[in-house]
């Protein structure tokens, strides 16, 4: 039986295995490589995802478990040729060195800024993506800086 | 065609006329060829078809086949040579290049280079298209400072004799700014105009004056990672996002033991989960053998996604029969150690006479030090996707070595190396993890028995299970001091597992290479020093860990000094200022030399300590401490203060990193980098350590290699000096005195001494 669920807005269907992780699926089947592979055990983050809006980890999400649901993937987070707030404080503080976990990293904070909008360096201490380049310092500045924009936005 | 070897770089260049993508004009200047193993060798000036038909440019639109490429709209392309890691090549690069061709760096964009072999001069030698392409040992700024400076300048001269011939104008009066050429009565011609004809010029003859600092509009002003709207936008490619028509993924079981076999395979599970292609065995090295391709013996599952080939190698049954080294174990490694020495090693330098200056000693101080295996862990598992159809060979990874790969490949497989395209996507980390390219090699093996193109996958497990990791050692440091409180005798002995053992490429270096650091501080500092190495055998395969040797080394040494100071009654600054001397330059024949500057290294030591305001009093339960080392070609210190709980709880208070490597390219990433740096050397020296029992890695994942987090990672402030020294690299520098800065404040905090790494719960047990 085919999961139908939606990807960044629009309905798709897959008719495969339903214990694939949605991390695979994103990469290999809906060719959408922005969501990274880091640990297979749901522990690093790299593959952060929003399901219905919460970050999910995806490499530990079957995509039985999605079915019906809405799913948001880094591509996504923004309409084609935008950046999303968070994605703009992140170059304005020039956050990636490898960039490989960024997308990750960047998915997370979306969250967190969803139930903490003006977070305190311990509410950013609750997020657990890793990072092995350390760009630690400059995400929180990022997370700042994406706060202050985020309520510019909403206060238009 | 001759080889002109010996010719001046001028000479090398060559232009060539092509039609952009865009469909307009473009020229393009190629770089020198290098030979393709990173030294100089023979090229030969091969005037491209478009130099004598300038009128005539192909029909079709060319790669980047150069390093400047003008559009005509006006856009500026640079291409990019080295393999970009994370240490932001991508970006400095680029910018040296665009600050000799006068072109504001907004109106620049950058593309990534392939790595391209061609074959030059007589009999025909392999040589590197764009020259030194590896990422390794902090060299791309340093290798490129003047090549690339060079470029953007050759760039420029012909642009302005373009406009020269244009106005009828000697090109003395000319001058250029912002990619427009200016006339002296105020006309002006735009780069893009003048692209045309200066593609019909002939380069210049001699190198060219380069602009001085005081000009600089690019070099040394911050300038965001180039690509970072593709990175936060998901769009930017690694190695492991690379695909080809038809390619399958494989994921390899790899015998778990060093050295060991496949003793029985059943794959009639694997064989019927939907979507496994196939199965096929791959041999591993023979045992003692040089580990210069894939490290184990190991069963392939090929299948059409990534998912399938999991599940198709856990329905794997498999025997696995253990090598020479199925009883190794870190306990006993460091028994080993430990016996060894009480043993005479192999000197690696030896001045004085350390015996006689101990007997007269008023004072021996002596300590060992403990240091354990890392893996790498980079963020990206290592892979390759490589196809070998038709007598050549695209390979696309995530790669720090793509010169290893292409003679690897061209080795396993009889493809010569200019049928050999390498592209070279983003990597996510490096680290040192991808100088090795054993997962070439697998992918290789994969693909021959396939016939298809195929992407050898890694997971974590692989990963952490299948590294050339950074050696373990044990050293024991003697202080000789005499009864004025002197520091007259200093002796450094390293038991480790030789870095070459098994390796390629070293064969003909001394054992010691990459464990001893003979030339670093206080070797030429101290009248009698000793330093030597004791190797203790152990099958694991050894590797480059980011600032491979200056890590290993600045642990013990910078430790050492801090209890040297405290049990001599001296401030561990003013030993380390005092024993540096007057400001000199010495000897240092590792990497990073000819010459260390005493000077640099107490620059960088006071900078740290102004910043932190050493010597202030500090809370009861805190305390500071101090580290510097010399770093391939740089300088870095840091000043560290921690608070440690009565019940051992450590937290880091203020975090500063003070560093000269010469003029910096750009800041923002060299902060970056020092940021980076710092936060990794604090990873590892809290929680890292790789452990081996009854043969096997027992490390699995990052649950037990706990990177940092965001919640253990401090504010890192770093301090860049404005140095009148020509750049060095800046990835690596930051490392090596994070660890001995983060013990000693330990010690000044809490009066407890670490000599073992990792930090780990030591603070929480009664010992130590």
């Amino acid at each position: 039986m085919a999961i139908d669920l939606t990807l960044n807005g629009k309905p798709v269907s897959f008719a495969g295995d339903p214990s694939m992780p949605l991390l695979w699926y994103l990469r290999d089947h809906a060719q959408l490589t922005g969501t990274k592979f880091g640990c297979g055990i749901g522990y690093c983050g790299a593959c952060t995802v929003h399901v219905d809006g919460a970050a999910r980890r995806a490499c530990v999400t079957p995509l039985s478990a999605v079915a019906g649901h809405a799913v948001t993937t880094i591509e996504g987070l923004a309409p084609a040729g935008a950046l999303h707030p968070v994605q703009q404080a992140w170059l304005e503080e020039d956050v990636p060195q490898c960039g490989y976990c960024q997308a990750g990293q960047i998915m997370a904070a979306v969250d967190l800024l969803r139930s903490k909008p003006q977070p305190t360096d311990a509410d950013i201490a609750v997020l657990t993506n890793l990072c092995r380049c350390g760009t630690y310092p400059r995400i929180r500045k990022a997370i700042r800086r994406a706060a202050v924009l985020l309520r510019r936005d909403s206060a238009r | 065609m001759s080889a002109v070897a010996e010719a001046p770089l001028s000479r090398r260049d060559f232009l060539r006329v092509s039609v952009s993508a865009a469909g307009g004009l473009a020229v393009s200047l190629a770089w020198p060829q290098r030979d393709a193993g990173g030294a100089t060798g023979a090229t030969a000036a091969a005037p491209a078809a478009g130099m004598t038909m300038p009128d005539l440019p192909p029909a079709v639109s060319q790669p980047l086949g150069a390093f400047v490429r003008i559009e005509p709209d006006g856009r500026i392309v640079i291409g990019a040579r080295g393999c970009e890691i994370g240490q932001g090549v991508r970006t400095s690069l680029p910018m040296l290049i665009a600050e000799e061709l006068d072109v504001p760096w907004s109106a620049v964009t950058v593309e990534q280079l392939d790595y391209v072999v061609l074959e030059r001069g007589t009999p025909p030698a392999p040589v590197s298209r764009y020259g030194a392409q590896g990422a390794g040992g902090s060299t791309s700024i340093r290798d490129g400072w003047n090549e690339l400076r060079q470029v953007g300048a050759r760039a420029r001269w012909l642009l302005v004799q373009a406009a020269a011939q244009e106005w009828q104008e000697p090109p003395e009066r000319l001058r250029t700014q912002d990619a427009k050429v200016l006339h002296p009565d105020g006309r002006t011609l735009g780069y893009a105009q003048l692209a045309p004809r200066a593609a019909t010029l002939p380069p210049p003859a001699e190198a060219l004056p380069l602009k001085e600092k005081s000009a600089y509009r690019i070099i040394g002003h911050p300038a965001p990672v180039a690509d970072g709207r593709d990175i936060v936008t998901g769009s930017a490619r690694y190695g492991i996002d690379a695909t080809l028509p038809g390619a399958l993924t494989a994921l390899i079981a790899r015998c778990p033991y060093f050295d060991g076999a496949l003793a029985q395979l059943d794959d009639s599970q694997a064989r019927r989960i939907p979507g496994v292609r196939e199965v096929l065995t791959i041999p591993g090295p023979k045992p003692g053998a040089t580990l210069d391709r894939n490290l184990a013996a190991g069963v392939a599952v090929v299948a059409e996604d990534f998912w399938a080939a999991r599940r198709g190698r856990e329905a794997l049954r498999l025997k696995w029969t253990p090598g020479p080294g199925a009883a190794d174990s870190s306990a006993d490694l460091e028994q080993r150690a430990i016996a060894a020495l009480g043993q005479r090693g192999k000197i690696a330098r030896q001045d004085g006479d350390f015996e006689a200056a101990r007997r007269d000693a008023a004072r021996v101080i002596e300590c060992t030090y403990i240091e354990p295996f890392l893996a790498h862990a980079t963020m990206e598992p290592p892979g390759a996707l490589i196809d070998l159809r038709g007598k050549r060979a695209l390979l696309i990874a995530s790669l720090q070595s793509p010169g290893g790969a292409s003679t690897m490949v061209s080795a396993m497989t009889g493809i010569r190396r200019t049928d050999i395209e390498i592209r070279l996507p983003r990597s996510g980390g490096g680290f040192g993890r991808r100088l090795e390219n054993d997962f070439v090699a697998e992918a290789v093996l994969v693909a021959q028995k396939l016939g298809q193109p195929v992407k050898v996958m890694w997971t974590r497990e692989d990963d952490l299970q299948n590294d050339f990791y950074r050696p373990f050692g044990i050293h024991r440091l003697t202080a000789l001091v005499d009864a004025s409180g002197n520091v007259v005798g200093w002796a450094h002995r390293v038991a480790a597992t030789a870095r070459k053992h098994r390796a390629a490429g070293l064969e003909d270096d001394p054992d010691w290479i990459g464990c001893v650091d003979p030339d670093g501080f206080p070797a030429g500092c101290v009248g009698n020093y000793l330093a030597e190495f004791l190797p203790v055998d152990f099958q694991i395969a050894r590797g480059w860990w980011h600032a491979p040797l200056p890590t290993f080394a600045a642990f013990p040494v910078e430790s050492f000094l801090d209890e040297v100071a405290i049990a001599a009654g001296q401030d561990p600054l003013a030993l380390r200022l005092s024993l540096l001397g007057a400001p000199r330059e010495l000897d240092y024949r590792d990497h990073g030399g000819p010459k260390v500057h005493t000077g640099r290294i107490a620059g960088v030591l006071r900078d740290a300590a102004r910043l932190i305001d050493y010597g202030r009093k500090l809370p009861a339960g805190h305390g500071i401490g101090l580290a510097s080392h010399f770093t391939h070609g740089g300088y870095a210190a840091h000043a560290i203060e921690v608070a440690v709980a009565p019940e051992g709880e450590l937290s880091i208070v203020r975090c500063v990193c003070a560093v000269d490597v010469g003029m910096v390219v750009n800041p923002l990433g060299a902060e970056a980098q020092f940021m980076g740096a710092t936060l990794n050397g604090l990873s590892m020296a809290l929680n890292l350590q790789i452990t081996v029992n009854e043969g096997r890695i027992e490390q699995s994942n990052f649950p037990d290699y706990p990177l940092l987090r965001m919640a253990q990672a401090p504010e890192v402030e770093v301090h860049l000096s404005d140095s009148r020294f020509p750049p060095t690299g800046v990835a690596e520098i930051g490392i090596p005195p994070v660890a001995p800065a983060l013990v000693n404040a330990i010690h000044a905090a809490s009066g407890r001494r670490l000599r073992r790494l990792p930090v780990g719960a030591q603070l929480k047990s009664q010992k130590a």
